[in-house]
């Protein structure tokens, strides 16, 4: 299975409003690993990623995920395959409206015919994994950043996807919960085997949590390949990240 | 002038872009009701939201307007005809014109910038994002609803605000004017249509859809933070009642006349 392409991009041009964001991004996400996209704020990170949940549509090129062209992709498939992708947004995007059992919930609510029962069974399984048993019955507002990030983890896993995509899982978070937060991904990573693809500027989440990486920089990925080899490859930009010079 | 003409294109061609965007969102809407059982939960709650959240402000708008219409009534007719016309006139007005405008507008105000602001709020904090990442279709579960809610509560609204009305402006009359019950149920019975009662539940019909849906167009299009989100809110205000009042002109032309 690895070495699998999961996602990829190629030659992908993106602008909005005629401010151009990637500029003819090349990217190689491989199936059941962890990749992690690095980069300074404003680079397209996060446009990237939106890339692959259908929310944005290249300008020019191809973004393939799973094997659909995200270009040509029927409505019906892509419905199919944001069912298998499990999302954790920078702002946690919980929905405010509900308790965070309705928003672990919500998926299973919508997508499946799990019973009542079921779903509060699989509800416990999700929170318990992220070690928030317990806060079913809480409104998001009442938790602390941390925790909304956890709850929204436990969202992003109930469907049990084939991927997850992290949307800076660590900015506002000090650095224990910020620990944390690395711990479940490789523990999420570990127990259900899927793709992960990180995207952050946290240079020790990504050393930590990252088998292979991606450095975006003026819309293009400037370097990828395996963590170790990107760190032993002396690249001018990388060194410019990580002393935190580039961007 | 060359620099004039730019700008007015711009505007121009942006107008149309809005108008087009909104049609396809309306496209999109009616797409989407094939799902409506699944976003059965959705609706009833959206009814409860714009019906019952609604009722205490229609309650006092339809009373003290009620009671004016009936004093402003009896002042330009008092000299001229029988007492009996002031009933007559007050249930015509209030049926046709001032429930569904009435309404229309303060409904605007009170349902179209709460959505537009919940749905704003919704978009910039990423929410309605991870929807669509839920593969969830924001435009079935946000705004369908709200519509829906809207074309069916706004009308029980009117019907209820006429009520409260005719009961206060009929309270007034006796009270301030001393015009017998009998007078006045005279004339209501008189001059009462219920065609008059269709228009004005038409006119609610449509008040109804148009207000929510530009509440939610305007809030699923936000975008630039807190700013934004008021922008949002102040536009479906805006829009929505200059939409009603040149709307009833046409509704009242093409079903009156």
């Amino acid at each position: 299975m690895a070495n699998e392409t999961a996602i990829e991009f190629v030659e992908v041009f993106k602008s909005f409003e005629a401010q151009p964001v990637l500029k003819g991004l090349d990217l190689w996400i491989p199936r059941s690993e962890i990749t992690t996209i690095l980069g300074p704020s404003g680079c397209g990170k996060s446009v990237t990623l939106k890339h692959m949940i259908g929310i944005e549509r290249a300008d020019e090129g191809k973004v393939v995920v799973a094997g659909y062209d995200m270009a040509r992709i029927r409505r019906s498939e892509l419905i199919a395959l944001r069912k298998r992708i499990g999302v954790l947004f920078q702002s946690s995007a919980l929905f405010d409206s509900m308790t965070v059992k309705e928003n672990v919930a919500f998926g299973l609510r919508m997508h499946t015919r799990m019973s009542e029962e079921e779903i509060a069974e699989r509800v416990h399984v999700c929170l318990d994994a992220v070690r928030l048993a317990g806060t079913e019955a809480r409104m998001p507002v009442e938790l602390s950043g941390g925790m909304r990030k956890r709850a929204a983890l436990a969202r992003a896993i109930a469907m049990e996807p084939d991927f997850i995509l992290y949307d800076e899982p660590t900015t506002g978070l000090d650095p224990n919960t910020s620990s944390v937060v690395g711990d479940y991904i490789l523990k999420l990573q570990s127990e259900l085997n899927v793709t992960s693809v990180v995207v952050t500027h946290d240079m020790p989440l990504a050393r930590r949590v990252s088998d292979r990486v991606a450095l975006l920089y003026d819309g293009k990925a400037v370097v990828q390949g395996a963590m170790e080899d990107v760190e032993a490859a002396n690249n001018e930009f990388f060194e410019l990240f990580v002393q935190g010079k580039l961007g | 002038m060359g620099r004039l003409l730019v700008f007015l294109g711009g505007q121009l061609a942006a107008f149309f872009i809005q108008v087009f965007q909104m049609f396809c969102y309306g496209v999109q809407c009616v797409t989407e009701m094939r799902h409506l059982y699944l976003y059965r939960h959705q609706i009833i709650g959206q009814c409860y939201t714009v019906g019952v959240g609604s009722l205490p402000l229609v309650c006092l708008i339809s009373a003290f307007s009620g009671m004016a219409i009936a004093i402003q009534t009896a002042y330009q007719m008092e000299a001229y005809v029988p007492d009996y016309m002031v009933g007559a006139l007050m249930v015509r007005s209030v049926i046709l014109v001032l429930s569904p405008i009435l309404l229309g507008l303060v409904l605007a105000g009170r349902v179209g910038a709460g959505v537009a602001s919940e749905l704003g709020t919704m978009k910039v904090s990423e929410q309605v994002d991870a929807l669509t990442s839920m593969a969830v279709d924001p435009v079935g579960y946000l705004m369908l609803p709200r519509i829906i809610a809207g074309a069916i509560m706004v009308p029980i609204l009117v019907i209820y605000s006429f009520l409260v009305a005719n009961i206060c402006g009929f309270g007034m009359s006796m009270i301030k004017m001393a015009i017998t019950p009998t007078e006045l149920v005279k004339g209501m019975k008189l001059y009462f249509e219920m065609y008059d009662v269709f228009v004005g539940l038409v006119k609610s019909v449509v008040y109804g859809s148009l207000l929510t849906f530009m509440g939610s167009y305007m809030g699923l299009c936000t975008a630039g933070g807190a700013q934004g989100v008021g922008r949002a809110a102040t536009a479906a205000v805006v829009i929505s009642s200059a939409l009603v009042l040149i709307l009833d002109y046409f509704l009242t032309h093409a079903l009156l006349y």
